[in-house]
């Protein structure tokens, strides 16, 4: 047998390459703000960047989830889970949040590991394992809440959500959900693309046989990938309890939001591949059609549709290149 | 891995995959007997009570009979509970309490379900997308359409169609009658026909059936619109128990995965080409066996849906810790 | 003298960056066994799948009883009564026998129904075709059946399509000698009803047992073709072409020889029983034994992948027991899977991050990728230079490499971590021909620089040629060991233990 895919197209790989997802983006803000000059205000952007913002920081931990091969669909519910496990704990006490805000980034954590456990462990595909976390924390929300959830949460948790440092120069305000979303991005960047953890996912999930023999430790990264993920979700969580207050559906959906977002910035459906900043763009673009959707004035319902349709259609698109280009 | 130079092992694991639905069916039962003595409580032991339990997962039963298609071409169909939805709703509305609309409402049910399923063949088999994902995106632009134009129960089923879901031959509701007829003519598709042969030969391996001239693109469609052809037929049953359709009850009854983890508890392989029907028919009934412990008991409906998301991994589980390949 | 049924001439085919066949013509008579010969990568599969339409020639012309044939699809070629055995088998292990042979025409009978009963009666007629046949339950699942068993499968599918040209890919790789007998009866059956065979191998005796022509090919070239069954001398030096040592490096002197760097008493698992062997430093030992004899599990043992559950084993002095590949990697093995693509490589990460893999996952998770305890970026790409890899840059995907350079990426990957114990699967399968020496080459520098290698290979001439001493597998044992330079015959009298060879 001889090799056939010796050095095909070479050419075309050397050229500088730029996201699509990046494009995409940016006609999509030229499309708002041609529609609504205040767009390009800082109320404008500030505004869309926090309401971008845990949708952000969820694909930031569902690209290491999706790169590493697997899905996690149980983030919308534990996003549920943690607005309404925090308005139980703070219980209306304001210095209750300095130790409830830390033990719900160790929730996070640890329906991660579990997560991950069942997938490593258990051998449950990752689809299967997280539709069954995201069922069971669904019915652990309203099991702690009793099925009606008090609406409150004490303002010093809500900071993080709700407030805005101003008197910042230039851009006059930033919310402090932008400044957690910058930093937890770059943290996620960071440890993607400039550590041995981001290459032992894509190792992982180019070929986990291959990773094993080469002594790669799978389990451990793949348990680290769905507690990041994990973490994600649990970030996303107390911001969004910050700024859309106490429900029992605060989460849902988000999960798939997730998914779409990672998939527009090209990360490749069971695993090899996957970018960080590249998430953040899909996650701002998704974010921007929703945006423009309501400037358009159609109905939320749309918002569904458009969003399923987007998601079929980016890996029809992936899955047509790759074939294009004989990958 | 590394098969081709490992001397075969012995067939063992054939003989209990091959009884493990029925031995997990025996045990679901000694638990459901058990419980029902331990609290006191055998008047639920009765015929008529075990007759109820099955009524109970009608609407799963069929679901899951259309799902082991999907799986069995290593498929899979995550929109069956918006599909699920939307056709009682649609029933529902076209029916609008008139029974001479209810031949036109089953029609127009039917039409939707199998145009939902052609569009997931099509996604999955000639644009090659995931079927998971695709199914998810379908399942979003249903759910989607459908809180467009409804948000709470809309339109009335005519008694003459409640029959369906009420109706009794003897002391067996028809709704029964119809499922076991279902999956007897599943079963008879599965094992008689060409296209059955073609469904396992597909899932099993694509490229030796494409190699003997099956066409495997049409197959995976086929069966895909018998996926959903299934789930507007439980939509349908569904609007008739109900008397009317809403646009949360397939979400709510999380069709979805209860169907996937029946198949997979009736030994039916996920990567495809393995199991059967009267399998899913045996992981339905110890779905509903289960569930009625936890009513025996009087389990909460919350700390019940807790537990059902763990009993459906552990289901999956209980197949997949065998296998040594490495999952993600 | 009977007409060709099949002609193939002036075949050109090129893959990217490979020429895998030059003008080759080529031609079998109903009713004669015509060998196909030539080693790995010499153009032996690509030929076959031209024939039978998976892919299209750059050139040429494929006749059939005469005419220009034109196959699409495979399916078009076993329509038209051509029909390929390949050594994986496509034959559906949860199916019925009768069901695998009918797969895609089933017979109908009322309703459009398969018609079982017919399935199965004409399962019955073609297997009592032949003499072992008569023992193979029609509605038995075919994963429940012995390798041999699944072949007669495969041949009586093939008989079953009216197949008037069956082509076999090495059919006995994985049969033991009666059944490799078994076979050889069939063969005759089928040359008896007028089919035309074409058997390709590149074992001497079974070439001399079949064969009515042979055709040999060479780096995608008819090197030589043979009216009647030549010496094997003859066929071996048209299929090598070239002087044989100056190909393989030359055997360890007794002075590069060490200590034992590996020993292994009474090793065993489920697959093998009793082992017991060693290897020095500096010296390359060759596994051999037909398919399904243990040598990868002999491998996998040794890496903890499927680690012995009994006997003792010692590493440069040290008792170690081994429950994953990490813990084996950490003590000092490395290994070289065979199947590169689906075991060695993670094809969409660039050549550098494959080099860099395994220092990698033994560096902390969080620390720089740029630098580990083994390897820096820096020192890979001096690995990487040294292995002479043919890149455009190593930031390139590796999935754009040769089979030889991918390779020596993965021998890059384990120099990293100073094995004292490496073993190469297959180390030459899918690899040019000129660049098989480069790897042998390589083998025996690592072996100069102290390394243990354990090699395990099919090809029987690369075990010949490269080993300094080689020890034979059957069913799970060790059971014969040679020095340097024994014969193929010897060698498959021990693999399917016809004659006891001492030691």
């Amino acid at each position: 047998m001889t090799d056939q895919s010796a050095a095909p197209d070479r050419k075309r790989r050397r050229l500088p390459q730029i996201n699509p997802v990046w494009v995409l983006l940016a006609v999509l803000i030229a499309g708002i703000v041609y529609m609504n000059p205040g767009f390009a205000e800082p109320t404008g952007y500030m505004n869309f960047l926090k309401r971008a913002a845990p949708l952000a920081i969820l694909a930031a931990g569902q690209v290491y989830v999706i790169t590493s091969g697997g899905f996690d669909l149980s983030v919308g519910s534990l996003i549920t889970l943690v607005v309404v496990g925090a308005s139980m704990l703070t219980n209306n006490d304001p210095s209750a949040t300095y130790w409830v805000i830390p033990l719900m980034l160790a929730m996070g954590l640890g329906v991660g590991a579990v997560n991950g456990a069942i997938v490593c462990f258990l051998r449950v595909p990752s689809l299967i394992a997280t539709l069954g976390t995201m069922i069971t924390l669904n019915g652990l929300a309203f099991l702690w809440s009793g099925g009606a959830p008090r609406g409150y949460l004490p303002d010093t948790f809500r900071f993080f959500g709700r407030e805005l440092i101003r008197d910042v120069p230039l851009v006059r305000f930033i919310p402090v959900s932008v400044i957690v979303l910058i930093v937890v991005v770059g943290l996620f960047a960071w440890l993607m693309h400039r550590t041995n953890l981001g290459r032992m996912v894509h190792a992982i999930g180019d070929n986990p046989v291959a990773a094993r023999l080469a002594g790669v430790p799978v389990n451990r990264v793949r348990i680290s990938a769905f507690m990041l993920s994990g973490l994600s979700g649990a970030i996303a969580g107390i911001l969004l309890g910050g700024f859309a207050g106490v429900s029992t559906d605060v989460g849902a959906g988000y999960e798939l939001e997730a998914i779409t977002a990672a998939v527009l910035g090209g990360a490749q459906l069971l695993g090899g591949r996957g970018s960080v900043p590249a998430a953040l763009g899909g996650a701002l673009a998704l974010t921007a059609i929703f945006t423009l959707l309501n400037f358009l004035g159609l109905p939320q319902p749309v918002r569904q549709v458009v969003q399923g349709l987007i998601l079929i259609a980016a890996v029809a698109l992936a899955m047509h290149r790759r074939k294009r280009t004989g990958t | 891995m590394s098969a081709a130079d490992t001397p075969a092992p012995t067939r063992a694991g054939f003989r209990f995959e091959r009884w493990a639905p029925l031995i997990l069916l025996a045990g679901a039962f000694a638990i459901y007997v058990i419980v029902a003595v331990a609290t006191d409580q055998t008047q639920y032991l009765t015929l008529e009570n075990l007759i109820a339990i099955l009524a109970r997962s009608i609407a799963l039963g069929i679901t899951a009979i259309g799902q082991t298609f999907v799986i069995l071409v290593a498929s899979i169909d995550l929109s069956v509970a918006s599909l699920i939805s939307a056709t009682a709703v649609l029933a529902s509305v076209v029916m609008d309490g008139s029974p001479a609309m209810i031949l036109p409402a089953i029609l127009a049910a039917l039409l939707l379900g199998g145009l939902v399923g052609l569009a997931n063949g099509l996604v999955v088999s000639g644009l090659k997308v995931n079927p998971l994902i695709a199914t998810l995106g379908m399942s979003l632009i249903i759910q989607g359409c459908l809180s467009a134009f409804v948000s709470n129960f809309a339109g009335s089923v005519p008694p003459a169609f409640q029959v369906f879901a009420y109706g009794e031959i003897g002391m067996v509701p028809v709704a029964l009658i119809f499922l076991a007829l279902l999956a007897v003519t599943a079963w008879g598709v599965l094992r008689f026909t060409k296209f059955g042969s073609d469904i396992y030969a597909v899932g099993g391996n694509e490229e030796a059936a494409r190699f003997a001239g099956i066409k495997t693109g049409r197959i995976v469609v086929a069966s895909h619109v018998i996926c959903s052809v299934c789930a507007s037929i439980a939509g349908l049953y569904l609007a008739s128990r109900l008397r009317s359709g809403a646009p949360w009850i397939g979400a709510d009854g999380v069709y979805d995965l209860e169907s996937i983890a029946v198949v997979v508890i009736g030994g039916t392989v996920l990567a495809g080409g393995r199991g059967g029907v009267w399998g899913t028919m045996a992981g339905m009934l110890i779905f509903s066996l289960i569930d009625s412990v936890f009513n025996i008991a009087g389990v909460d409906s919350f700390a019940k849906q807790v537990l059902r998301g763990i009993i459906i991994v552990a289901a999956v589980a209980f197949y997949a810790i065998r296998s040594k390949r490495i999952v993600a | 003298m009977t007409a060709p049924v099949i002609e193939m001439q002036g075949i050109t085919k090129t893959f990217p960056g490979v020429r895998a066949l030059s003008e080759v013509s080529f031609d079998v008579r109903p009713g004669e066994v015509q060998a196909l010969v030539g080693e790995n990568g010499a153009g032996k599969s690509t030929l076959i799948k031209i024939l039978s339409g998976v892919y299209h020639a750059d050139a040429g012309e494929v006749r059939m009883g005469g005419e220009p044939v034109h196959f699409a699809h495979p399916v078009e070629s076993l329509r038209a009564g051509i029909a390929v055995i390949y050594q994986e088998f496509s034959l559906l292990p949860e199916r019925s026998v009768a069901q695998n042979l009918f797969l895609g025409r089933e017979p109908r009978g009322r309703f459009g129904l398969i018609d079982e009963r017919r399935m199965h009666d004409e399962t019955r007629k073609v297997l009592d075709l032949f003499a072992t046949g008569g023992r193979i339950d029609p509605g038995r699942a075919v994963g429940t059946l012995d390798v041999a068993t699944q072949q007669m499968v495969e041949i009586a599918k093939a008989v079953s399509h009216d197949a008037r040209v069956i082509v076999m890919d090495e059919p006995t790789a994985a049969l033991n000698d009666a059944e490799c007998e078994e076979l050889f009866t069939t063969v005759d059956r089928l040359r008896e009803r007028g089919v035309a065979i074409i058997y390709i191998t590149h074992r001497m005796r079974e070439i001399a047992r079949l064969a009515d022509r042979v055709t040999v090919l060479k780096d995608g070239e008819v090197a030589a073709r043979f009216d009647a069954v030549p010496e094997p001398g003859e066929i071996v030096h048209a299929m090598v072409g070239r002087d044989i040592a100056d190909f393989y490096a030359p055997p360890a002197t007794e002075a590069e020889i060490g200590d034992p760097v590996l020993t292994v008493t009474g090793g065993g698992n489920a697959h093998l029983h009793g082992i017991d062997m060693s290897v020095r430093a500096g010296e390359i030992v060759g596994l051999a034994g037909i398919q399904g004899a243990g040598r990868v599990a002999l491998a996998m043992a040794l890496f903890g992948q499927e680690p012995f559950e009994t006997g003792e084993v010692t590493l440069a002095g040290e008792r170690v027991s081994f429950r994953t590949p990490r813990e084996a990697i950490e003590a000092g093995i490395g290994l070289l899977p065979g199947d590169r693509k689906s075991e060695g490589l993670v094809l969409m990460q660039s050549v550098r991050d494959n080099g860099m893999l395994t220092p990698r996952a033994f560096a902390p998770l969080w620390s720089s990728h740029k630098r580990t305890a083994q390897a820096d970026l820096a020192r890979i790409d001096e690995l990487l230079d040294r292995m002479e890899i043919r890149a455009a840059s190593y930031d390139q995907d590796i999935r754009a490499l040769s089979g030889g350079n991918q390779q020596k990426a993965i021998v890059a990957r384990w120099l990293s971590m100073r094995p004292k114990l490496l073993i190469f699967i297959e180390p030459t399968r899918g690899i040019d021909v000129n660049a098989k020496a480069g790897i042998y080459h390589l083998m025996r520098d690592l072996a100069r620089g102290g390394a243990g290698i354990l090699m395990i290979s099919s090809d029987l001439p690369e075990v010949i040629g490269a080993a300094d001493r080689i020890l034979v597998m059957q069913e799970g044992r060790i059971a014969a060991e040679f020095p340097h330079g024994p014969t193929e015959r010897d060698i498959m009298h021990a693999a399917t233990g016809e004659t006891e060879v001492a030691a």
